[in-house]
């Protein structure tokens, strides 16, 4: 318990230092940051699957997709979302995730390991597929570009900094809302589906219903995600919902930790700083991402938040060997 | 919309579908040997591409072309296999020691620009690539040899992470050989020419792409049916252990799948270049519709493979033709509607 409220500290500290130093930094780092944290709250969504359920899922960018682009279709065609309304746009960009989610469970959730992970690539292909083709409806591959800017209703988000604040202030309440539900009775359910699932199917739990609303809950947080990032990125394209879009928030929750859900969000700052940052530095950035993900399946089995833990365990072995010399060889 | 229009459609299809097979039967028997869902099975298809693009650059032959490149990312593949993700004994080693000497390179391609010059010119740059390899690569080969690596065999979610990121060290490697522009691959003028039956131009090469692929199936085909190695992967295929269990050599079986199948993808690679064009990208467009193809027809099976390929080709060019707007939906959602009724696909076995 007491690593526990360590944690918590140590987490508790570290948002506020980024909510302190970020704003003294240039505009280019107020906006990397902000994509960030709304990668992060995409990550975060997918670690309830991942995580907290088990579900490896190759689609995740799909609810992130139609998230973003629901906000640039509305924004533009009919001016919604850029008063006050913007408030409304953020229930209304969960629900539609949401329910995509709910759509798209019914045939995702049956499946397991392997045929989960191609389902649900399916599904996210179908999302792009319309996204890139649907000319009429989507602009095709030059994708929309979001006319009216970012909402002003007193607050004024066009200024980065202020949006900066604003996804800061989204991405904690996700970060609070999606502790409290993995601490609840329910995710203690899904957990023990993640470890045992006939067992739970045994004991009498709805094991297909669990999935299933963590499934439409995950929809529902990358949806908001999505509509945070048509904000933030000023453009929405079909490269929101293309595949290495979902196989990037399966890396950075893998990178940071599954089941930990600030993981995710330490993924995301290293994925994107390699993404955003690196790449305007040197042109040979991509050997660096493509070295992090072998590094970390290879090596890093539990993420970075893991590695206190395995420290721990190399040190316990190495006393363990101590003490067997230490022993009396048996003669 | 005559006849014309759906002769030349169908046409178009199936030769797309041929195309397709070449891709999809190795991704599909990679599975079903392997149990290993590789996300770098695209980049096999575009590095078959640059690779004849070299060749064919160097010595002007196309005809030679396809053998170098299929044999080419054969062997890429093969190391990929035997150093990470089926690692066993000295491989670990021959692993770490490349994991470490990759770092370092990186390392001394950050820190370049402000290395001192010791010498002039090429031995001066050959002693600074030594000296920062001995001086990062040899740590960290010594601190990797402690650290325990994780096995991926058993967990799809860690291969296709690892895959992906090779697909990302493939992708920068062969922007760093052949740059960023498009190419086409130009096919012998013999086979440029378009034959006319009943007033159909139906273009020759596609004709032979048709044919190359029925080819290479039949051969294949009746490899995997008509002979011990055959009987062997196909075994494998339907229970790992109990063919291991009978004396089958499942580890060289696995090597020789991997090497087919990285090396039928650069084939593809080759032929589809004349049409679609090798550029940086295409990788990661080839790799859904590869699975596709794989899923629709059942992974491991050959047959199957050959059925999708064929489903898909037809799927992607009436889509693009009769639903523009739709085309890639018309082209996955089947894939989403299969896996949801029958999960191993039309053909497979499971």
């Amino acid at each position: 318990m007491g690593s526990q409220n360590f944690k918590i500290a140590a987490v508790i500290v570290s948002l506020l230092v980024l909510l302190i130093i970020v704003p003294y930094c240039n505009s280019f780092v107020v906006l990397l940051a902000t994509r960030a944290l709304v990668f992060a709250i995409l990550a975060m969504s997918l670690d309830i699957l991942l995580g907290f359920t088990g579900l490896a899922s190759l689609g995740q960018a799909a609810y992130f997709g139609v998230g973003a682009y629901l906000t640039a279709i509305l924004a533009n065609n009919y001016g919604f979302g850029l008063k006050w309304d913007f408030w409304l746009m953020i229930p209304i960009g969960m629900a539609v995730g949401g329910a995509l989610a709910a759509f798209f469970g019914l045939f995702a959730i049956r499946a397991t390991g392997t045929y989960f992970l191609m389902i649900t690539l399916a599904l996210g292909q179908c999302v792009w597929g319309l996204a890139y083709r649907w000319n009429s409806m989507t602009g095709g591959d030059n994708g929309i570009t979001m006319k009216g800017g970012r909402p002003q209703f007193g607050i004024d988000l066009t200024s980065d900094i202020n949006f900066f604040y604003l996804t800061f202030g989204f991405f904690v309440a996700t970060l609070l809302a999606l502790y409290i539900l993995v601490r609840s009775p329910f995710g203690k359910s899904l957990l023990g589906i993640r470890e045992r699932e006939l067992r739970m199917r045994i004991l009498g739990y709805n094991v297909w219903l669990h999935k299933y609303v963590a499934f439409i809950i995950a929809g529902a947080f990358g949806g908001l995600s999505g509509v945070l990032w048509a904000h933030a990125n000023g453009i929405v394209t079909p490269e929101t919902v293309v595949l290495t879009t979902s196989v990037d928030a399966l890396l950075m929750t893998v990178l940071g930790g599954a089941g930990t859900l600030v993981g995710g969000a330490i993924g995301s700052a290293i994925v994107f700083g390699l993404r955003e940052y690196v790449s305007t530095l040197v042109p040979w950035w991509q050997y660096v991402l493509g070295g992090v993900y072998v590094l970390t399946i290879l090596y890093l089995p539990t993420g970075l938040m893991g590695i206190p833990g395995r420290i721990r365990q190399w040190r316990n072995s190495q006393t363990k060997r101590e003490t067997t010399k230490m022993a009396p060889a048996p003669s | 919309m005559g006849t014309q229009f759906w002769v030349v459609q169908a046409f178009n299809g199936v030769s797309y579908g041929a195309l397709l097979f070449l891709v999809g039967a190795g991704l599909s028997l990679i599975f079903g040997v392997m149990r290993i869902v590789n996300l770098s099975h695209g980049s096999y298809f575009l590095l078959g591409g640059y690779v004849a693009l070299s060749v064919i650059g160097h010595t002007g032959s196309w005809l030679l072309s396809i053998p170098i490149a299929a044999l080419t990312i054969a062997v890429v593949g093969l190391i990929m296999e035997r150093l990470f993700l089926r690692p066993e004994g000295h491989a670990k080693l021959v692993r770490d020691a490349l994991i470490a000497l990759g770092i370092a390179l990186v390392v001394r391609l950050a820190i370049g620009p402000i290395l001192p010059q010791l010498l002039p010119g090429l031995i001066g740059g050959i002693i600074q690539v030594t000296l920062v390899v001995i001086v990062f690569a040899i740590p960290i080969f010594l601190l990797l040899q402690r650290i325990s690596a994780v096995a991926i065999e058993a967990d799809v979610l860690r291969q296709v992470l690892m895959t992906v990121g090779f697909a990302f060290l493939f992708q920068q490697a062969a922007l760093d050989i052949w740059g960023g522009n498009n190419f086409d691959i130009q096919p012998p003028s013999a086979l440029t020419q378009s034959l006319v039956i009943g007033g159909t131009y139906l273009p020759l090469y596609r004709l032979f792409m048709i044919v190359g692929a029925l080819v290479i199936g039949i051969v294949l085909w009746l490899a995997m049916e008509k002979t011990r190695m055959g009987a062997a992967v196909r075994a494998t295929v339907d229970d790992a252990q109990m063919a291991r269990g009978v004396g089958i050599d499942t580890n060289k079986i696995s090597m020789l799948i991997f090497a087919l199948g990285a090396g039928m993808a650069a084939l593809g690679g080759v032929i589809g270049g004349a049409f679609l064009g090798v550029y940086p990208g295409l990788d990661f467009e080839m790799l859904p519709i590869a699975f596709a193809v794989v899923i629709i027809g059942g992974m491991g099976s050959l047959g199957g493979a050959a059925i999708g390929a064929l489903l898909v080709g037809l799927a992607d060019n009436f889509g693009k033709a009769l639903f523009p707007e739709l085309a890639y939906f018309t082209l996955y959602a089947p894939m989403v509607l299969i896996l949801a009724i029958k999960p191993t696909g039309l053909f497979g076995r499971d």
